[in-house]
């Protein structure tokens, strides 16, 4: 399902606040998946932290025709603003018949940060069939306080995402999601390209918000996860007002009086 | 003597509510079950689990919120470990 169209909207906005992360089907052409594929095959060189996007690559390599795609750099400006640097960038490859899977993970280290967020790029230059292993995501993970790879015993989540997907897809995510690379079981070495992007202004209203009223935006925002125990599945909507305040800096939203009922203290001031 | 371990995480702390994730690991080595293996839960619920022979020998302590962290989600809190001997 394709769930981007540039500029960003409030309802895209509020699905990746939700769901911790957007996906483009098909968004890269055939003749850039054949360069990013022969370029990842000799290595792709590596970016100093902190490198500011317009600077970090040359003109004409599938890296900068990538980030450049109109779908994929509106996206970027509505959710890291119009000039992100790059953090990082990684060509991960899954071998033919590896025989093991990744640890389900969230990358770096624990993030408490809950007013800014940094978006990982992952694009597939190549079909991803089932057999071949595609990145195992969990929907509406992001915001859950975990540390790297100490969720690794967590082997299946009812309602996770098994990446299936053709050419060109481009996920962008939220950096908190869990996710790993599946088991490759197939004859066919899989690839995938990320880079990580943290913005440099704040992270309010950077999209188009000309539909900010629309139902639709707390629909998505109130959308519950096969996974979510029943209490904690209601904190996770909680935990999303706030990011939904921060991003909008509206400190009165709120869904179901959630926020709102919890913080009522008449006449008290500490 | 081998052991098979069951982990089943539920939505609850209740035994027999919902299944909502799954692991296991199975000392017989006649299966290798991994990340991201199967969409669908080996049981519904926790006590169809034990219906089926699987023996329950550890349950997630029911602890309260860290003070000032009541709103903070973190791990899955109901988890159920479950073994078979042969």
């Amino acid at each position: 399902m394709e769930t981007t169209s540039h500029p960003l909207s409030s309802v895209l906005m509020a699905r990746f606040a939700a769901q911790g992360f957007l996906r483009l089907d098909s968004v890269v052409p055939d003749d850039l998946n054949a360069l990013a594929i022969a370029t990842m095959e000799n290595g792709v060189p590596g970016v100093p932290y902190g490198t500011p996007l317009g600077e970090a690559f040359p003109e004409g390599s599938f890296t900068r025709r990538l980030v450049d795609l109109p779908p994929i750099a509106g996206a970027l400006r509505g959710l890291v603003g119009p000039d992100p640097t790059v953090d990082h960038l990684a060509v991960h490859v899954r071998e033919p018949n590896e025989g093991s899977a990744q640890p389900l993970h969230g990358d770096a280290i624990i993030d408490t940060r809950r007013d800014a967020f940094d978006v990982q790029l992952m694009y597939y230059p190549h079909e991803v069939t089932a057999e071949m292993g595609g990145t195992l995501l969990v929907p509406g993970s992001h915001l859950r306080l975990t540390n790297e790879s100490d969720t690794g015993r967590y082997q299946n989540l009812r309602g996770q995402v098994r990446l299936t997907c053709p050419a060109g897809t481009v996920l962008l995510l939220h950096h908190g999601i869990w996710h790993g690379g599946r088991r490759n079981d197939s004859a066919h070495r899989r690839y995938m390209f990320k880079i990580r992007f943290n913005p440099t202004v704040p992270q309010v209203r950077l999209w188009d918000t000309g539909d900010l009223d629309d139902p639709a935006v707390v629909a998505e925002l109130s959308t519950t996860f096969p996974w979510y125990e029943y209490a904690t599945g209601r904190l996770e909507i909680y935990n999303r007002i706030a990011l939904w305040r921060a991003l909008t800096g509206d400190d009165t939203f709120d869904i179901e009086y959630w926020a709102t009922r919890v913080s009522n203290r008449p006449g008290r001031t500490a | 003597m081998k052991q098979q371990v069951l982990v089943l995480y539920l939505s609850s702390s209740s035994l027999d509510d919902r299944v909502v994730g799954w692991s296991s690991y199975d000392g017989t080595g006649r299966t290798n079950p991994t990340t991201g293996d199967s969409d669908d839960p080996p049981y519904e619920t926790g006590t169809d689990a034990l219906r089926d022979g699987w023996r329950l020998f550890q349950a997630s302590q029911l602890i309260p919120p860290y003070p000032g962290h009541e709103y903070d989600t973190s791990f899955l809190k109901h988890e159920f470990l479950f073994e078979k001997l042969e």
